[in-house]
């Protein structure tokens, strides 16, 4: 349904189309504006003033730093981790066809497919019996487990199209293994890998469900935001940090969309 | 002298598929060879088991007198030129080109001009700097053909090479390919599925079938002799004629082939020869098939067009020269 | 002659390995396909299995323990009880009013994401294609809290809705809604209407996905063939348009049903005092310590959405995915 030669879009569907694109947008543009409001008590629309001082506060502040610091290095290693399980699958799966493979798809699906609060109170579960203290490495293995299927997603559209003659016509051109390796299946799959970590990054930078239940004591920063939802104490600073992470969360998602725009689409129903 | 490849009953099973079944086969250096058949006949299998991208079941395969079971691709001196190519998206012509000097970690100067001169031989000189995707089907495929002679390998394999391209295109490769061949000397391997291009490309022509090889031969060996009613009925449009017929009008009863242009058709309701009725006309130029049903047997005959023709519903008598008729090897 | 002539002096037809480890590695996968796909798969396979199969069986496990009453310790003997307390009218109630908001966000996600998934499908070309597709892309991707938040401050009493409401001398159309018995409230932000809001705008994106790509696959020439036999634009729609567009659909519906049986923020947040599945399960097992009652909490979701898939499978709704 591409293309449409004689019929224009009706206007009531496109008057449709819009509102719903604007009921998307307008919310997160709110935040944006609300960043500057010199309000401290409530959330006074429209703002009384207009002001940039709460950056510098914010900027000051050391819990914000620390949680954001700690979801920086959360979000690293879960990738890089989904990095390696993600795209070994991948290859697995697009490779050959071999009994199995449909339920080792599903096996990577699945963290996504079931509410995020039964992966969250598994893990915890399996942690108490298993009487494993929680720590930054508990908060890992949650999001590097959920992390996978974003990486596997974009990997395996990727070595779809990669087609299966051209590792043929490198081995047969002389190439090993490796060299292969090196020379064409990395080049060939390295912005869809590129592309899926940033969104194995973003996801793992926003989580907040799998993480309540993972996390222990340490705050990361969705952490720290849930707080703040649930019992306001700074109001400002909670504007300014809200729209640093919708900022930070947007570039990874646009870089990953030019990186694999031509062909596969990111995958948005991974998330 | 040692054949270039040789297969000793060699097979390649996939579970219960015989894809390839005790197939025995000797290709001499320097020869240009075809390997002919429908699709899933085993031809493009044998074509696999020799640039080592297969494993035999069970058998011998050697090149060059070299035993070739075991040995990875990588190390068979063979090149193959891939039905769809194959040329890697990321690389230029030229590194293309270059990728198996690359590998064997020829210095960056000597590996670009064996490049260079390998484009200029497949008449793409200066074509180096673009990428792939912006090249035409058949440039793409001379790009193939660069990529692995570069190599010198002492095999070439070509699978379906001219599958992707249209008509006009076709007709003017086979005639490159085949001079190409004489040229360099190199042994190549074709596989094709289009009886046409085997026959006027190659030097031998295997014809295979369900896995197993019916007939080997040069081109007039297959297409004047069929051994079998397949090879008659896949290369070209010879009339295959049941052992009754034979009986019959040949005196033997044992299949046999017939070339259309081989039977005359007289326009007489009775006399000495085959009787039958004109089904059909078909105009193909400077000559004419017609359809003819002689007592329930399909025939087609090949006429000059610019002769008397029948018209369909006629009856006629056919005739033929017995010794233009075809006694198959195959029982009957 | 040309200096690609064949060799007929002598050079192998079996060229020597490269050598050395990497060589022998190489060789060794070559031989051996199947133990190296073995190989691969292991690591991926060992951590979902142990870590996220281990942990859903675990909880599993813990759904069958039960809670003494006295001590509050966890009593690990088989049992049903647990699953028995689901059925106490608190418990049900708090079942029915989850899956109840989950459907009626699901047909609305599906009912405002229609327009929007349907225009990108067949009008939109080129760059307005591609800012359609980021126009979804990132309110989908970008954070769940924020987009939260950003409703806490729409919806406050001080906040722009009110404020709008008030400049369009609408004031008393919200009071009036807010009186009605059920969705109404003290204001929007501590009634179910607030919370149903939140719930179809994060859940929202995920319908649009799958819903354009099944309706970017009903080609253009059958939409023609409808009009060309005579039907009226809105008879297409409902009897080609639409069918075909199903599939994706209920892919969408998978997402938000799931997504919004789950979550125990939303809720949390927006909302009344009244329990959903999550803050039940949030509730049970932190607090109260109840774990055995908050799995077989969890056992209720899962539940649903295995007959939910299924039927989703049955509708052929997977290939939309």
């Amino acid at each position: 349904m591409s293309s449409d030669r004689s019929q224009r879009a009706p206007v009531g569907l496109k008057v449709a189309a819009a509102a719903g694109l604007l009921f998307l947008h307008l919310p997160i543009l709110i935040i944006f504006v609300y960043a500057f409001t010199t309000e401290e008590k409530s959330y006074v629309w429209p703002p009384p003033g207009f002001t940039t001082q709460w950056f510098a506060v914010t900027w000051n502040r050391p819990d914000v730093w620390e949680a954001l610091t700690l979801s920086v290095q959360v979000a690293a290693i879960s990738t890089v981790i989904a990095l390696v399980l993600g795209t070994l699958c991948a290859a697995a799966i697009s490779g050959t066809s071999f009994f199995g493979r449909e339920t080792i798809s599903l096996l990577v699906i699945l963290p996504i497919a079931l509410p995020g609060i039964i992966t969250g109170i598994a893990l915890r579960s399996a942690f108490s019996l298993a009487e494993i203290p929680f720590s930054f490495w508990t908060i890992v293995l949650g999001h590097a487990t959920f992390c996978v299927v974003v990486v596997y997603n974009n990997a395996v559209a990727r070595f779809r199209r990669t087609s299966g003659s051209m590792i043929e016509a490198s081995m047969d051109l002389g190439a090993d293994a490796f060299q292969t390796f090196r020379h064409v299946i990395l080049p060939n799959i390295g912005t869809a890998l590129v592309a899926g970590g940033m969104l194995a990054f973003a996801l793992s930078f926003d989580e907040v469900i799998v993480t309540t239940f993972t996390a222990g004591q340490q705050q990361t920063l969705p952490i720290w935001m849930l707080e703040e939802l649930v019992r306001p104490r700074q109001r400002p600073v909670t504007n300014v940090v809200a729209m640093v992470v919708v900022i930070v969360t947007f570039l990874p998602i646009l870089a990953a969309y030019y990186l694999t725009r031509d062909g596969d689409q990111i995958a948005g129903a991974g998330k | 002298m040692t054949p270039a490849v040789s297969f000793t009953k060699v097979s390649r099973h996939f579970g219960a598929v015989r894809a390839v079944d005790a197939v025995d086969l000797e290709i001499a250096e320097g020869e240009f060879f075809a390997m002919l058949g429908p699709s899933g006949s085993g031809k493009t299998t044998c074509l696999r088991l020799i640039a080592g991208f297969e494993q035999p079941t069970s058998g011998r395969i050697e090149i060059f007198g070299e035993n070739a079971v075991g040995v990875p691709p990588y190390r068979r001196n063979v090149n193959t030129v891939f039905q769809d190519y194959a040329l890697f998206p990321h690389l230029n012509v030229a590194d293309n080109v270059a990728y198996g000097l690359m590998v064997k970690g020829v210095a960056r100067e000597e590996r670009s001009r064996a490049a260079e001169e390998a484009l200029a031989l497949v008449k793409l000189p200066g074509y180096g700097a673009r990428k792939p995707g912006q090249l035409s089907g058949g440039q793409r495929q001379r790009v193939a053909l660069a990529r692995a002679l570069v190599n010198k390998p002492r095999v070439l394999l070509l699978d379906e090479p001219l599958g992707a391209l249209d008509l006009k295109l076709r007709e003017q490769m086979q005639e490159e390919l085949k001079s190409l061949q004489k040229q360099l000397g190199i042994t190549f391997v074709f596989v094709t599925h289009d009886q046409g291009e085997a026959l006027s490309m190659a030097d031998r022509v295997a014809v295979f079938n369900d896995g197993k090889i019916m007939q080997i031969g040069s081109p007039q060996e297959i297409y004047r002799r069929p051994a079998t009613r397949f090879v008659a009925d896949f290369v070209g449009s010879s009339n295959i004629l049941p052992p009754d017929f034979m009986q019959r009008y040949a005196g033997q009863r044992r299949w046999g082939s017939l070339r259309p242009e081989h039977i005359r058709i007289l326009a007489q309701t009775s006399g000495d020869g085959v009787p039958a009725r004109v089904a059909a006309l078909s105009y193909l130029g400077a000559g004419t098939r017609v359809s003819l049903d002689a007592e329930g047997l399909r025939l087609h005959a090949v006429v000059d067009s610019g002769g008397a023709l029948p018209a369909p519903g006629d009856a006629v008598v056919l005739t033929f020269n017995r010794d233009h008729v075809h006694v198959m090897d195959e029982p009957a | 002659m040309s200096a690609l002539a064949a060799d007929r002096t002598g050079a192998p037809a079996i060229l020597a390995g490269r050598g050395g480890v990497f060589g022998a590695m190489s060789d060794w996968v070559w031989r051996h396909p199947r133990m190296f796909l073995f190989l691969m798969l292991t690591p991926p396979v060992l951590w979902l299995g142990i870590i996220y199969i281990g942990s859903l069986f675990a909880l599993l496990l813990q759904s069958f323990f039960s809670i003494d009453e006295f001590s509050g310790l966890i009593n690990r003997e088989f049992t049903l009880k647990t699953y028995g307390e689901l059925f106490l009218p608190q418990n049900v109630d708090i079942v029915v009013r989850t899956v109840l908001m989950a459907a009626l966000v699901t047909i609305a996600s599906a009912i405002v994401a229609f327009p929007i998934a349907y225009y990108a499908a067949r009008y939109a070309k080129g760059k307005w294609k591609a800012a359609f597709y980021l126009g979804v892309m990132l309110p989908l991707w970008s954070s769940y809290l924020v987009k939260v938040y950003a409703w806490k401050l729409i919806l406050a009493k001080e906040g722009i809705l009110n404020w709008f409401l008030a400049k369009l001398h609408l004031t008393w159309l919200l009071d009036a809604w807010l009186a009605l018995p059920i969705v109404g409230g003290n204001s929007l932000s501590v009634s179910y209407t607030g919370t149903f809001l939140v719930f179809v705008y994060v859940w929202m994106p995920f319908m649009i996905v799958p819903m354009q790509a099944a309706l970017e696959r009903v080609p253009g020439n059958l939409i023609e063939a409808s009009a060309d036999l005579g039907a009226a634009p809105r008879q297409t729609f409902r009897n080609v348009i639409l069918p075909l567009a199903m599939p994706g659909v209920i892919a969408g519906s998978i997402f938000t049903f799931s997504l919004t049986m789950g979550d125990y923020i939303i809720p949390q947040i927006i909302g009344t005092s009244r329990l959903f599945i999550g803050q039940a399960v949030y509730a049970h097992q932190g607090t109260a310590g109840n774990i055995p009652l908050a799995a077989a909490f969890t056992v209720v979701p899962i539940v649903v959405m295995g007959f939910y898939l299924w039927f989703a499978k049955r509708q052929g709704a997977f290939d939309a995915l």
